[in-house]
């Protein structure tokens, strides 16, 4: 389960690079929201996929799955969803003031360098 | 500290009060409050001499640094004090000059003295210091108060540019020395001279010597101007001429001269110090007396002279050092070379710095230092004159001055080269003697250019701003008493070979307990230097005669291979190639950066995964695989590649919802309760402010498919890889232990809660949660402030 997973993660990754690297602001936001995605299932497949109760006493089971990389990720989802809704909220006001979304066309003051 | 410490910084402290002396008294000419302190501090040396005069020196320490072994330990022996007494000597008079020189209305001189003073006390520093940090620390400031002195009259560019070159590459110069300390200190643990000297022998054989070696001598070359870095000196001429005369002729350009000295019992060993010394003293002596012929103005004429003398001293130590790779150097026959570079140093200095004080009066009676505009001076300056033609003969070796002994001797050590049998001198040396004679030559023509152009000959009045006349006799006292100087050594040369010359032979070329004999002789008999004299008065006069008929020889030699031009062009250049290459690479697009950094993520770790072997696969370990989890495994990776494919935007906020819903099915299939609630609301949340924003967009109109780019996709393939692959390494490398157990144990035992997820985000772990709390605070002010503040004027595009 953990080699398919792998490969799954790596999808992802492959997937928000190559949206990352296009030119349209949107995409790239896109591209950092399944990077995260990405990066919050390899912490889990890395904590080990075996079977096991979920981390909550009740169930008195005689093993559990490792609650730590749970909490890890639980911290990185709102961090993640912060930055986002921040970025995208940028990307709104960009589009506001400048009228574009093109990366290309967003470089700064030309003479200024 | 020691009344000697106190002598060295008494420059500097003096320094300090120059302003103040200067604001105070503004009728009074600056200088004169700076006179005494040189005259005071040459009589202090001046009895120094009957404790050096017996071979013996004084030490005295002073702690500065002592945790790195750095102590400000001056020590004064036969070079350190001949020096000393150049530098206050020359110091006095050149201040005095320059109160006459400088108008105390006209210009700034309470910066002139300040930086003069902390020159002056810079370089008794670098002479008198037996630590090499500290000396290198005073070196530092020499090149640092020369740049400051050239640059004087810092509204001419010519100025500027000359300052700026000196700096460049005397600070070059010096840097290099500073890795030949740490070169030294790293072989013998030390950074006192002495104690280096004193373990000499046994760092012959490192491996580190030769490197040594050579950042040595490029810091003393670059300093004395020697071929090819004597460029800085002729543009240096743009300081005042006092500075000219003290820094460019007597003092700085010496400090090169000085360290070749000072180091040479600890390299003269090697052969590589013979030869690279004498090879480019030699080179730099023909060099500069051959361009100095070309020259018209007065003080480049002086200063490509500066530097052939330099070239001259320099190759004289070098042949000095041979005398060393013999049995017994206290009857050595190759000494003598040793002798004549300390001799023509003393000499060089007194009618160097007296020929620059005529050439400063040249300029400051008519206006000019053309020589093409001057000419039948003689009868209006007829002391000047008899000084100039005092400094000149004694500069081309004419008899009865300074400048024919010690040219004499330059040639006997020449000539002795020959007979050398060490390091092919056999048959190389040959060049030696030939090299230094035609350089002769040219030196005795360039010398009678310099007075004759200047004072016979017709008198072109209409060329001249001023009328010429005398110059005040406050302004003429200072090349009389070096020109007096050029007399009284030329004629008893010996008043100084026991209590200057031979105890600085002794710190240059120690033997315990030996006394050098530099008796000067006048007469030598019929010996082949008399001949070879004899050859350059002749040849030197005809070539002066009939210098306008093959004066034509300099235009065929290519303006395109001066070294200034390679300077120029070296420099910008360097320029041009970092602008072009900051240009290329930093070209303001997002997306090259991004390439730059993903190329550098997917090479780094690739070569790093496998040149360490560390990339492992190993199965054993895994879990096994339901159908479900396959399921959704396609699920999220068909989504997440269909998002590249899609036209419409909203077609990819979508896809990205289906996947960020899959991830939370994930999260309930791997037993995440937690995770899978919080994924599923935020993801819900993020897919709406996908939304809105998408909807406030000002109309997108050509919505279009993402094009296709191969180096993307090579890009984006290798990373998801890299990924991939590290994850299988990590998971086969796995090590069994968890620290899992201990909260699965205490979760409720110590801190009273079921839920393991949310006991670890509140308790175990709470600084986490507060920061993360903090994050989301943050970005919803940064959300809120964005919206709301408006400074640019806002509202252009809103609402189209």
């Amino acid at each position: 389960m953990e080699i398919l997973m792998s490969v799954v993660v790596g999808i992802l990754f492959m997937s928000a690079t190559y949206l990352m690297l296009s030119k349209s602001l949107l995409r790239i936001i896109v591209g950092t929201a399944i990077l995260s995605h990405g990066a919050h299932l390899l912490i889990l497949t890395m904590g080990g996929l075996k079977k096991g109760a979920a981390p909550l006493l009740g169930e008195a089971a005689s093993s559990y799955t490792d609650p730590l990389p749970q909490a890890l990720i639980l911290t990185a989802i709102v961090i993640a969803f912060g930055v986002t809704a921040f970025f995208l909220v940028l990307a709104y006001r960009a589009y506001q003031e400048l009228g574009t979304d093109n990366m290309d066309k967003l470089r700064g003051n030309e003479g200024n360098d | 500290m020691s009344l000697l410490h106190l002598a060295i910084i008494s420059p500097f402290l003096l320094a300090i009060l120059v302003p103040i002396a200067y604001k105070l008294f503004r009728q009074i000419h600056t200088g004169w409050f700076v006179l005494p302190l040189p005259i005071l501090l040459f009589s202090y040396f001046i009895s120094y001499l009957s404790i050096t005069s017996d071979q013996q020196s004084v030490t005295e320490s002073f702690s500065w640094i002592p945790a790195l072994g750095i102590d400000f330990t001056a020590k004064v022996d036969g070079l350190g004090l001949l020096f000393a007494l150049l530098i206050t000597g020359i110091g006095s008079l050149v201040v005095l000059y320059s109160i006459y020189y400088l108008d105390k209305n006209k210009e700034k001189l309470n910066t002139f003295y300040v930086y003069l003073l902390l020159f002056m006390g810079a370089m008794l520093g670098v002479v008198l210091s037996d630590n090499l940090i500290v000396l290198y620390t005073f070196w530092e400031f020499t090149s640092f108060s020369s740049f400051l002195l050239i640059g004087y009259w810092y509204h001419r560019e010519k100025s500027r540019y000359g300052a700026q070159k000196s700096m460049i590459i005397t600070v070059f110069g010096g840097l290099s020395m500073l890795g030949g300390i740490i070169l030294l200190y790293l072989m013998t643990g030390t950074f006192s001279i002495s104690e280096i000297i004193a373990g000499s022998d046994e760092i012959f054989s490192h491996s580190l010597f030769v490197p040594a070696l050579l950042c040595f001598l490029l810091g003393a070359f670059t300093k004395s101007a020697q071929f090819p870095f004597h460029i800085w000196l002729p543009d240096a001429m743009e300081a005042p001429t006092p500075v000219s005369a003290y820094l460019h002729s007597a003092t700085m350009v010496k400090a090169g001269i000085y360290l070749v000295a000072r180091m040479s019992p600890v390299f003269a060993e090697h052969s590589l110090w013979l030869w690279l010394i004498a090879g480019f003293g030699i080179t730099t002596l023909f060099w500069g007396s051959f361009s100095a012929v070309k020259q018209t103005d007065l003080k480049a004429i002086l200063a490509f002279s500066t530097v052939s003398q330099l070239g001259m001293i320099m190759s004289l130590l070098g042949i000095g050092a041979a005398a060393l790779h013999f049995e017994t150097v206290e009857d050595s026959y190759f000494t003598v070379a040793t002798t004549a570079a300390v001799f023509h140093l003393i000499n060089h200095a007194t009618f160097k710095g007296s020929l620059f004080m005529v050439a400063g009066i040249v300029d400051h009676e008519t206006g000019t230092r053309d020589i093409r505009k001057l000419g039948g001076l003689m009868n209006f300056m007829p002391i000047t004159f008899t000084l100039a033609i005092i400094g000149t003969f004694s500069m081309a070796g004419l008899p009865p001055f300074n400048g024919f002994l010690s040219k004499e001797m330059f040639f006997t050590g020449m000539v002795r080269v020959l007979e050398m049998d060490i390091f092919n001198l056999d048959t190389w040396g040959l060049l030696f003697p030939v090299f230094a004679w035609v350089a002769s030559v040219f030196t005795f023509i360039y010398s009678m250019v310099l007075v004759f152009r200047t004072f016979t000959g017709k008198f072109q009045p209409e060329q001249l701003e001023k009328k010429p006349h005398e110059a005040p006799f406050g302004m003429l006292i200072s090349p009389i008493i070096l020109a007096s100087l050029v007399i009284i050594i030329g004629f008893f040369p010996n008043i100084i070979s026991n209590t200057l010359i031979s105890p600085a032979q002794a710190a240059i070329m120690p033997v315990e307990g030996y006394k050098y004999d530099t008796h000067i002789y006048f007469w030598h008999g019929f010996t082949p230097e008399l001949f070879m004299t004899l050859g350059v008065i002749t040849l030197g006069v005809l070539l002066f005669i009939s210098l306008p008929k093959w004066r034509r020889v300099y235009d065929l030699f290519p303006e395109k291979l001066a070294l200034n031009r390679f300077y120029d062009s070296g420099l910008s250049g360097i320029q041009r190639g970092a602008y072009r290459f900051t240009k290329w690479y930093m070209n303001g697009s997002i997306r090259n950066y991004l390439v730059y950094i993903f190329t550098f993520f997917i090479i780094t770790l690739l070569s790093v995964l496998f040149m360490k072997d560390a990339f492992k696969f190993d199965a054993s370990n895994v879990s096994a695989i339901r159908f479900s989890e396959i399921v959704l495994a396609l699920v999220i990776g068909v989504g997440s590649i269909t998002i590249l494919f899609v036209k419409s935007r909203l077609t990819s906020i979508i896809l990205l919802g289906a996947v960020g819903y899959t991830v939370a099915l994930f999260f309930v299939i791997f037993r995440a309760p937690d995770l899978a609630l919080t994924q599923l609301v935020i993801e819900t949340i993020s897919v709406a402010l996908f939304l809105l924003c998408f909807y406030h967009l000002p109309q997108i109109k050509d919505e279009e498919r993402m094009p296709f780019k191969a180096t993307n996709a090579v890009i984006s393939i290798g990373v998801g890889l890299v990924v991939t692959l590290i994850a299988f390494s990590a998971y086969s490398n796995k090590s069994p232990n968890s620290i899992a157990q201990y909260y699965i144990e205490n979760t409720y035992e110590k801190a009273a809660g079921k839920n393991m997820v949310n006991v670890i985000l509140v308790d175990f772990r709470g600084f986490d949660t507060m920061f993360e709390i903090t994050v989301l605070a943050i970005a919803a002010l940064g959300i809120f402030g964005m919206i709301k503040l408006r400074l640019g004027g806002g509202k252009k595009n809103e609402n189209k």
